[in-house]
C-alpha cells in the first residue's frame, strides 16, 4: 500500500460506505435470527418476547430432518465427484501443453451461463426421455454439471501457483506418476481440495432450482423450505433452520479458513 | 580437441517392441497425455450438459397436442414466440430488470472492493470472509429476508409504524420489479465483490505510485490507472451477476408479484400448469441465444477494455 | 572407464510448435567429466538438460546414456538426477525427508537411510540440518540440499540448471569452486548449464557453447579462449576486439594479413580459414596487446601507434581504451598493475600497442 496515495484519514468517506454496505449486507439476513426467537407468529415489529418454540418445533418436524439428511447427502457425495473430476481436469490443462485447450475449459464451464431453470428443465426432458426416474441420483448428476466448473476453476488457481519442478524433482528421482501424485502433488494440494469440497459442498446444499425440477419423492433441504414458505404458520420455524444453518455455516468457513493458513506456511515455495 | 568421440552403433539387442514404442508415442505427446487426463471430467459434462440441451433444441421444434408430444419438426413454436408479443416483450423486461441489477449490484459492491484491496492492510481475509457469511445462509431465506424487510406487515413498515413515522404501511416496497432488483443485488453483493477485489488486488502499486509522480491527483489516479486496470474484474463481475439473473425464477416468484415477473416463471409455467413442453424450450432457446448474444456483444465492446490490460 | 562416452546426444532437434529450440544438436560427453553448456537466454541449453533429463522428449534423433537409447525410457527410470534452478525443495518434507525421498525404493532399511542422510549432510557442510523445515533454509542451504538428493541416489550423470544463479557473488564464487572439488572426490559425470562464461571458464573440463539451438563450439576452456572457431564464440567468451580484414598470403605457416586500421600483420597459418584473398576477420584478446610509451625498438610487424583514451582502474588490473586511427571503435587493452602508477599512460597521449603472431586469432567472417 503507497503511503502517499492515502488520504490522512485513513477510513474516510470509504470507510463509512464499507461499514454502511456491510449493514446493507447483514441487516436482512439478521432479521432470520432475531424473528427466530419471537414469541409471535408473525414476522413484523413489534417483538413479542423470547421464545425457543420455534427451534422446538423445527427440531420435531421428520421432513425437516429427511430433507436435511437428503442434502446432506447429496452434498457430500457431489463434493468429492466434482472435486475428483475438477481437480483431473485442472491437471491437466495446467500441466501439459494442448491444441483445442481454450474451447475445453470453454465448454466444462458452460454450465454457469446457462440460467439454471432452463438447465433444469432440460435434465428434466432428458430424464424422461430416457426413462430414468427422478431422485436424489438425478439431483445429484444436475449438481455435479455446476459444481465441477467451479471445483474446477478453485484448482486451477492453486495448481497455477504450483512449482511444476517438485513434481519433475518427484520423477527425477524415482517415482512415477502414480506415487508422485501421492507423495508430492496430493499433500501439496490438500487446502485447494478442501477449498474445492467446502465450495462444491455448500453450492449443492444451498442449490435450489435445480433441485426443484429434479427431484423424486425424496426432497433436498432448500425444497423442504419452498415448500414451508407458502404457510405462515410454519415460517417461524424455517426461520429458525435458518438461523442453524447460519450458524453452522459461519463456524465451517472458519474452520476452513484455520486450516488453508496451516496449508500456506507449507507452501513456501509452491505457491498460494 | 576432437568434438566427438567416435560414434559406435550403440543398441543393445532388437529394436524395441511395439508395447515400448506406443509408450514413447505417448510419452512424446503432450497432449495426448492432456487429454487422457482431461477425458473422464469432459466426459461427463459433455453427457451431462450437451446432451439434455441438445434434447431441449430438439423439442422446441416439436409441437404440444394436449397430452402428447406430437414429434414433427416444425417452427410453430418460434412462429407464435415472433408473433405473439408477450413472450418477447416478457424476455426484454427480464434482460432489463438483469441490466439493473448488474449495474446496481456492480455499482455497489466496486467500492467494498476497493476499500478491502486499498484501505485495509491487515486482515484483509477476515474483511473478505466477513462479506462472505451472510450468504452461507440459505438463498431461498434470503430472499424470503427481503420479503420480511419489505412486506406490507414487514420490518419497514411496522417499525416505521410504531415509530410514528408513517400511518399507513408502503405498497409500494414488495411485489414489483424494485423489490426484485434490489433482492438480488443484495443476493448477488459477495459474488460481485470477489472477482473486482482480485482485479483490484492485482494492480501494480508501483503505477499508482508513478501517477501521482507525474502529477495526478487521487481522482485522476482512480479515473486513469486503478479504474481501468480493474476493468477485466468488473466485467467478469458483471457477467456473473447478469446471466444468472436473466432466467432467474424464485426472487420473481417471492418477491416480484404479477409486475416483476420474468421470463423463469413463464418458462416454469410452460413446464408445469401451462403443459405446453415444446412451446417452453422454444422460449428457453430463444432466452439463451439472446443472452448469449448480448454477453459476447458487452465482450466485444469491452474488449479495448481488456486488451489494454492484459 | 571405458573408451565410450557416458552420454551421446546424436542429431537431435526439438520444436515446441514453430519454435526450434534445438536445431540437430550432437554432443558427447566423457566418463567423470564436467561438461558445462553455455549460452545466452534462449539457446537451447536448458531445453538439452531437460530432454537428458527425460522431461522433454526429442522431436527427433536421439539420446544415449552409458550405450542405452532413452526414447522409451521414461524420467523416473533413467539413470541421472537433476538439481533444477528453483532447487525444487519439497516444501512439506523436512531436510532429511527431501533428502531420502529418492531412497524409498531402494530396499535399504530405515537405518541405512538415514545413515547415507548423515552422510549426505556432512557431505554438503550441513550436518545436524536433518529435522529444519524446507522454509527455513536460505538459497545457499537449499541450493545444498538439493545437490545432497540428488547425489544420494549416486546417479550416473548429475544434471545442473544454472544451479548458482540465485546466489550472491562470494556464495558463488566459493560454490563453484566446491563444486568442483565435490565433482572430482565423487568422480560422477557432471553436466552444468550456466550462461555465466566466467563460471563455466572456472569449473568445466570441456564447454559446448550454444546459440539460437546450434552448437557453436565444444572444447577445454582454453581451447575455448585462445582458439575460438567463429565470432559468437570468440565474443561471447571474455572481451575481444575484432577488426575486419582480408588474407594476403600463406607462407611458412604464417598468414598475412590485411587488418585495416592495424596495417599489415602476421598471424600464424594454422587453421585460418578461407584462402589468399578472403575477407576475414581478426580477433585479438586484450591482454595480449603490449603498451608502451615509444615507439618498440626495431620496428616490425604486429605494431601500431595510437591514443590513449579513457581508462578504467581494477585493483589488480587495468582496462585502457586505445583509439587508432581508421577506426571509431577504440581497442580494449588489458594489463596487470605490476607497478604501482609511476610511469602510467596519460589520456590522449602518444601510445604504442605490441603483439605477438600466436596471439592472433582469424575467424570467417560473418
Amino acid at each position: 500500500m503507497s503511503g502517499a496515495v492515502t488520504s490522512k484519514n485513513k477510513f474516510g468517506g470509504i470507510g463509512v460506505y464499507a461499514v454502511v454496505y456491510l449493514a446493507f449486507i447483514y441487516i436482512p439476513v439478521l432479521f432470520l435470527p432475531l424473528f427466530s426467537f419471537n414469541d409471535s407468529i408473525y414476522i413484523a415489529f413489534p417483538l413479542k418476547g423470547f421464545t425457543f418454540e420455534w427451534y422446538r418445533k423445527m427440531a420435531a418436524s421428520d421432513g425437516l430432518i429427511e430433507a436435511l439428511i437428503n442434502s446432506l447427502k447429496v452434498g457430500s457425495v457431489v463434493a468429492v465427484l466434482s472435486t475428483i473430476l475438477g481437480t483431473l481436469a485442472a491437471k491437466a490443462v495446467t500441466r501439459y501443453r494442448m491444441p483445442g485447450r481454450g474451447p475445453a475449459v470453454g465448454f466444462i464451464m458452460l454450465p454457469l451461463v446457462i440460467p439454471g431453470i432452463i438447465m433444469g428443465i432440460a435434465l428434466l426432458v432428458l430424464a424422461n426421455l430416457l426413462g430414468v426416474g427422478l431422485s436424489l441420483f438425478t439431483i445429484g448428476v444436475a449438481h455435479m454439471l455446476i459444481c465441477v466448473p467451479f471445483s474446477m476453476l478453485v484448482m486451477i488457481s492453486r495448481l497455477e501457483g504450483f512449482d511444476k519442478n517438485l513434481e519433475e524433482a518427484s520423477a527425477d528421482l524415482g517415482e512415477n506418476a502414480w506415487t508422485t501424485f501421492w507423495r508430492v502433488t496430493f499433500p501439496l494440494s490438500i487446502p485447494g481440495l478442501i477449498a474445492s469440497l467446502l465450495l462444491s459442498f455448500t453450492t449443492s446444499f444451498d442449490e435450489f432450482i435445480l433441485a426443484f425440477f429434479l427431484a423424486g419423492t425424496e426432497v433436498t433441504l432448500p425444497i423442504y423450505i419452498w415448500s414451508q414458505l407458502r404457510f405462515p404458520a410454519k415460517l417461524p420455524a424455517v426461520l429458525a433452520l435458518g438461523a442453524c444453518i447460519f450458524v453452522i455455516s459461519f463456524f465451517l468457513v472458519t474452520f476452513a479458513e484455520w486450516f488453508r493458513r496451516r496449508g500456506v506456511q507449507v507452501k513456501s515455495t509452491s505457491g498460494v | 580437441m576432437a568434438e566427438r568421440i567416435a560414434l559406435t552403433p550403440v543398441v543393445a539387442g532388437a529394436r524395441p517392441g511395439a508395447v515400448a514404442r506406443l509408450r514413447g508415442l505417448f510419452l512424446r505427446s503432450e497432449p495426448l497425455r492432456g487429454y487422457t487426463l482431461l477425458s473422464p471430467t469432459l466426459g461427463v459434462m459433455i453427457v451431462a450438459l450437451a446432451a439434455p440441451v441438445g434434447i431441449l433444441i430438439a423439442f422446441s421444434f416439436w409441437t404440444q397436442n394436449y397430452l402428447e408430444i406430437v414429434k414433427t419438426v416444425t417452427l410453430a413454436n418460434y412462429v407464435a414466440l415472433l408473433h405473439k408479443p408477450i413472450y418477447a416483450a416478457l424476455l426484454w423486461k427480464s434482460i432489463k430488470i438483469a441490466a439493473g441489477v448488474m449495474f446496481a449490484t456492480v455499482v455497489l459492491a466496486y467500492p467494498m472492493a476497493y476499500f478491502i484491496a486499498f484501505r485495509v492492510t491487515r486482515n484483509k481475509l477476515l474483511w473478505l470472509i466477513l462479506i462472505t457469511v451472510p450468504f452461507w445462509t440459505s438463498y431461498l431465506l434470503r430472499v424470503f429476508a427481503w420479503k420480511i424487510v419489505l412486506g406490507y406487515n414487514g420490518v419497514i413498515n411496522s417499525g416505521l409504524m410504531s415509530l410514528g413515522v408513517i400511518d399507513q404501511p408502503l405498497e409500494f416496497l414488495l411485489y414489483n420489479p424494485f423489490a426484485v432488483v434490489i433482492t438480488l443485488a443484495h443476493a448477488w453483493a459477495a459474488f460481485a465483490i470477489l472477482p473486482i477485489y482480485v482485479s483490484l488486488e492485482k494492480i501494480d502499486r508501483s503505477l499508482i505510485e508513478a501517477a501521482t509522480d507525474l502529477g495526478d491527483g487521487p481522482t485522476m489516479r482512480f479515473l486513469r490507472v486503478t479504474l481501468p486496470l480493474s476493468m477485466p474484474g468488473v466485467i467478469a463481475s458483471s457477467l456473473l451477476v447478469f446471466i444468472p439473473t436473466v432466467g432467474d425464477y424464485v426472487t420473481p416468484k417471492l418477491v416480484g408479484g404479477t409486475t416483476g415477473i420474468m421470463i423463469g416463471n413463464i418458462v416454469q409455467s410452460m413446464f408445469g400448469k401451462a403443459n405446453n413442453w415444446p412451446l417452453g424450450a422454444a422460449i428457453s432457446v430463444a432466452s439463451m441465444l439472446a443472452i448469449t448474444a448480448l454477453v459476447c456483444a458487452f465482450l466485444w465492446l469491452t474488449k479495448s477494455a481488456r486488451k489494454r490490460v492484459a | 572407464m571405458t573408451d565410450r562416452p557416458i552420454i551421446q546426444i546424436a542429431n537431435v532437434t526439438k520444436d515446441f510448435g514453430p519454435v526450434r529450440a534445438t536445431n540437430d544438436v550432437s554432443v558427447d560427453i566423457a566418463h567423470g567429466e564436467f561438461f558445462s553448456l553455455l549460452g545466452p537466454s534462449g539457446c537451447g541449453k536448458t531445453t538439452l538438460l531437460r530432454m537428458l533429463a527425460g522431461f522433454e522428449a526429442p522431436t527427433r534423433g536421439e539420446i544415449y546414456i552409458d550405450g542405452q537409447p532413452m526414447s522409451t525410457v521414461p524420467a523416473h527410470q533413467r539413470p541421472v538426477n537433476m538439481v533444477f534452478q528453483s532447487y525444487a525443495i519439497f516444501p512439506h518434507l523436512d531436510v532429511r525427508g527431501n533428502i531420502a525421498f529418492g531412497m524409498r525404493k531402494s530396499g535399504l532399511s530405515k537405518t541405512e537411510i538415514n545413515r547415507l542422510v548423515e552422510e549426505m549432510l556432512e557431505m554438503i557442510k550441513l550436518p545436524g540440518y536433518g529435522k529444519r523445515a524446507a522454509h527455513q533454509l536460505s538459497g545457499g542451504e537449499r541450493q545444498r540440499v538439493a545437490l545432497a538428493r540428488a547425489l544420494i541416489k549416486r546417479p550416473k550423470v548429475l544434471l545442473l540448471d544454472e544451479p548458482l544463479g540465485a546466489l550472491d557473488k562470494k556464495l558463488r564464487a566459493q560454490m563453484q569452486i566446491e563444486l568442483r572439488e565435490l565433482q572430482q572426490s565423487v568422480g560422477i559425470t557432471f553436466v552444468f548449464v550456466t550462461h555465466d562464461q566466467e563460471e563455466a571458464l572456472t569449473m568445466s573440463d570441456r564447454i559446448a557453447v550454444m546459440s539460437k539451438g546450434h552448437v557453436l563450439q565444444i572444447d577445454s576452456p582454453t581451447g575455448l579462449y585462445e582458439s575460438p572457431r567463429n565470432r559468437f564464440v570468440a565474443d561471447f567468451i571474455g572481451t575481444m576486439n575484432f577488426f575486419e580484414g582480408s588474407l594476403e598470403s600463406l607462407a611458412n605457416g604464417h598468414a598475412t594479413v590485411d587488418a585495416g586500421p592495424l596495417g599489415r600483420i602476421k598471424a600464424a597459418a594454422e587453421g585460418a580459414p578461407g584462402g589468399p584473398g578472403s575477407p576475414i576477420v581478426v580477433a585479438i584478446r586484450p591482454e595480449k596487446f603490449q603498451l608502451s610509451s615509444s615507439a618498440p625498438a626495431g620496428g616490425g610487424e604486429n605494431v601500431v601507434e595510437g591514443r590513449m583514451g579513457p581508462s578504467a582502474y581494477l585493483g589488480d588490473r587495468s582496462h585502457f581504451y586505445v583509439h587508432v586511427a581508421g577506426r571509431d571503435e577504440p581497442i580494449a587493452v588489458a594489463a596487470q598493475n605490476l607497478e604501482p602508477s609511476g610511469g602510467r599512460i596519460g589520456p590522449k597521449e602518444p601510445v604504442w600497442l605490441r603483439w605477438a603472431a600466436r596471439a592472433v586469432v582469424l575467424l570467417p567472417p560473418e
